[in-house]
């Protein structure tokens, strides 16, 4: 099976096409949509259309802290901007949509493996993985060997040995990486809508779950257009800026 | 290998039944055992889909935990499937540790280079031939985002043809992929007498540790002696951040000052000393006469204490650091090839050709010219030209060269000592220019050919182009330098 593992769209329509079409294009055959559709951009409700279109048809989606911020008011913790984009997204949903979001679960564990937006110790409280610390903590609370999650928008790998040792690697785009079942993996595919590693194009993974291999992916998509549309809506615009510099 | 459509888990290593001739793992009959080593058993394997001679190599999995082998042994289970070419057996399949462990591979057949190590002292020619092809294969590995990191004679393999074959990469590292040994051990990584300063001090991705490693195997093959000793202590191995190997011509008096000079610029303690990259080792190597020679050709002994403080001092300043990657250094340092029709292009045309270099080696400071002519010689039959003749003729084509670059070389300092990579002069004999630039590009490892084209496309249709041939059968890069229209007359 070919698993298509795609997270933090954050309402960019722009992006999330670009990647969907280079999805179908590699031939997967399973989507996992690892939270955040919506938040920061301009079309919220065409992309949560299209993920409830993916999820009828079997994909895998879960909740981001984004995602429930939209169901249940932002929270404090949130930067302003995200604060105003949530509010402008309740706005922009009908009730169903809004229904999806709040149903999406936290985690769902399939094929073996774990999907979380944040972390598998505390799926619901949004704790980053940031960096080893956090890796070994989600990985020592699961049992699976491959966790695959977003959050953080950065594209990272954390493999842990059967000796408890863990090492991080920022991956290249297009190289496919042989992740041996013996070994567990936390898996950061990186954002689709809103990456800020310093290059805008939007980042996807594909695991080979028969060859053992996952490739990290990036895909240029017209962020100008995604921006545009930010400021046109009245969104702050940073959050349009930010895509132009992938940061 | 695995068939099942979700990832396969178990909580332990399979339980593993003892190995015979007829058993069949995954299609690959196990046909002989050729070999049982510390880390792996080598067998043949035939399988009905595979017609090349190949082996099976299984780790041999010790009692309890034995993360040495079997990290080792992952890691080349990871690289060996990047890799392509004739510098690597070529690879076939592979089996995970949830269910069996295995790697099957092109059987290269012959020793290692590891029982010619009993016969040094070798002959100079055969240290350099040696050296030449293992540099090749090196650089070949580097240009695929590998760093070998275990050079050894025992990992040296060569094909009929004499190519070199690097085997064994359970502890390289790949640019692009995890490294697992990163974070696993505690201990230095490779072999103590090999291992580079920089590798006893866990730095793991720098390609001229490589270098390091093959001018240790070169020392050894040319003297008898190995130039660190063989040592199993952790201070053992630090010596060599200190210690002066004893120069090659001490021990050994019939070898040549260019020898030498190549030899201990490969053990030097900081990498930025060393050769840029293994293409420009095998260019040196494969031409003794334009090395330059430094006090490292001349030095007689260990050096005093001011020697043994200069490297120490080097080593100091050596202190681990973020370093680039292997490709990414290798590009930083390639060999540019100009090739410059001496005796037949224009005036305009050798102008504009030096205007085109020196635009490239504004911008790359650290990159080697090879500035190259070819003599024309019949391809049957050498009466018209004496050897007297033809000698004279190579000299003058020479002088030619030389008068062209100098320009360049005094206005970029091409020739100053410290900017490393230099520039060398050849002169090729041979009846078909084309045919001997592609083929001196590919042997020199050449990352870029700058040539002329001719100007008269009467004489082109004539003569047919050179350049045309070269941009169609060489494998690099290749700029076609054509004189700009109006010139022709200054």
């Amino acid at each position: 099976m070919k698993l298509a593992l795609i997270t933090d769209i954050h309402a960019n329509r722009e992006a999330f096409e670009a990647v969907l079409d280079e999805v179908e294009r590699h031939g997967a055959d399973a989507h996992a949509l690892l939270g955040d559709f919506v938040g920061y951009g301009a079309d919220p409700a065409w992309v949560v259309d299209r993920v409830r279109a993916l999820v009828a048809a079997g994909a895998i989606a879960v909740k981001g802290n984004h995602d429930k911020a939209v169901v249940d008011g932002p929270r404090d913790t949130m930067n302003s901007d995200a604060q105003r984009a949530i509010e402008w997204t309740r706005g922009q949903l009908d009730a169903a949509q809004i229904d999806f979001l709040a149903k999406l679960p936290y985690t769902v564990e399939r094929h073996g493996c774990l999907f979380v937006h944040a972390n598998a110790y505390a799926p619901e409280q949004w704790e980053y993985v940031t960096g080893r610390a956090e890796a070994v903590r989600s990985l020592n609370a699961t049992h699976v060997r491959y966790t695959f999650a977003g959050h953080v928008h950065d594209p990272q790998l954390y493999n842990l040995s059967g000796l408890g040792k863990i090492a991080d690697f920022t991956p290249t785009p297009g190289v496919a990486i042989p992740v041996a079942p013996h070994r567990q993996w936390f898996v950061l595919p990186g954002s689709a809508g809103q990456p800020r590693d310093g290059n805008p194009a939007a980042c996807w993974a594909l695991f080979d779950t028969v060859r053992s291999e996952l490739t990290f992916h990036r895909v240029p998509y017209d962020h100008d257009e995604a921006a545009r549309k930010i400021s046109a809506a009245g969104l702050p615009a940073r959050l349009g800026e930010r895509l132009k510099e992938g940061s | 290998m695995q068939s099942a459509d979700t990832p396969q888990q178990h909580d332990g290593p399979a339980p593993r039944v003892p190995l015979a001739v007829g058993q069949v793992i995954d299609g690959f009959r196990l046909e002989e055992h050729l070999h049982q080593g510390g880390m792996a058993n080598l067998w043949r394997v035939s399988h009905p889909d595979h017609a090349i001679p190949m082996i099976m190599k299984i780790p041999r999995i010790k009692g309890g935990e034995d993360p040495a082998t079997i990290v080792g042994f992952e890691v080349e289970q990871m690289i060996l499937p990047m890799l392509r070419g004739v510098h690597v057996p070529q690879f076939i399949a592979k089996g995970d540790f949830t269910m069996q462990p295995y790697i099957v591979m092109e059987h290269i057949p012959g020793p290692s280079l590891r029982p010619r190590l009993d016969e040094a002292p070798l002959p100079v020619e055969e240290v350099a031939s040696v050296g030449v092809r293992v540099a090749a294969a090196l650089h070949d590995l580097h240009l695929q985002h590998v760093i070998h990191l275990d050079v050894k004679p025992s990992n040296i393999m060569f094909r009929p043809d004499g190519a070199a074959v690097m085997v064994d990469f359970g502890l390289s590292r790949h640019d692009h992929l995890p490294d697992l040994l990163d974070e696993e051990f505690t201990l230095p990584m490779g072999t103590g007498p090999y291992m580079s300063p920089e590798q006893v001090q866990f730095v793991r991705d720098e390609p001229r540790s490589d270098l390091f490693a093959l001018g240790v195997m070169l020392y050894h093959l040319l003297t008898g002696q190995r130039p660190f000793g063989k040592p199993n202590t952790v201070r053992g191995l630090r010596e060599r951040l200190y210690r002066e190997p004893v120069p090659p011509r001490t021990l050994r008096p019939d070898c040549p000052p260019w020898l030498q000079e190549i030899i201990l610029r490969c053990l030097e303690v900081d990498p930025a000393s060393r050769h840029d990259t293994a293409a420009q080792l095998a260019f040196d190597l494969g031409h003794p006469d334009q090395v330059k020679l430094t006090a490292r050709a001349e030095r007689s002994s260990t050096g005093g204490r001011f020697d043994t403080f200069r490297r120490w001092f080097a080593a100091v300043g050596n202190e681990p650091k973020e370093r680039g990657t292997a490709s990414t250094h290798v590009t930083r340092h390639s060999i540019i090839m100009v090739a410059v029709d001496v005796a037949g292009a224009s005036p305009g045309l050798m102008q504009t050709m030096r205007d085109t270099l020196e635009r490239m080696l504004r911008t790359e400071r650290s990159v080697r010219v090879a500035c190259v002519t070819v003599m024309r010689t019949r391809r049957v039959g050498m009466d018209e030209l004496t050897d007297k003749d033809g000698e004279s003729i190579h000299v003058k084509r020479l002088v030619q060269l030389k008068h062209w670059a100098r320009p360049l070389v005094q206005s970029l300092g091409l020739d100053d000592p410290a900017r490393g990579a230099g520039v060398t002069y050849q002169v090729l004999e041979a009846p078909d220019p084309a045919s001997a630039i592609v083929e001196f590009a590919r042997r020199n490892a050449i990352d870029h050919i700058v040539m002329g084209a001719r100007s008269s496309s009467a004489v082109r249709r004539f003569l047919g182009s050179v350049s045309a041939r070269v941009v169609a059968e060489s494998d690099c890069t290749v700029t076609v330098v054509r004189e700009v229209a109006g010139r022709e007359a200054g």
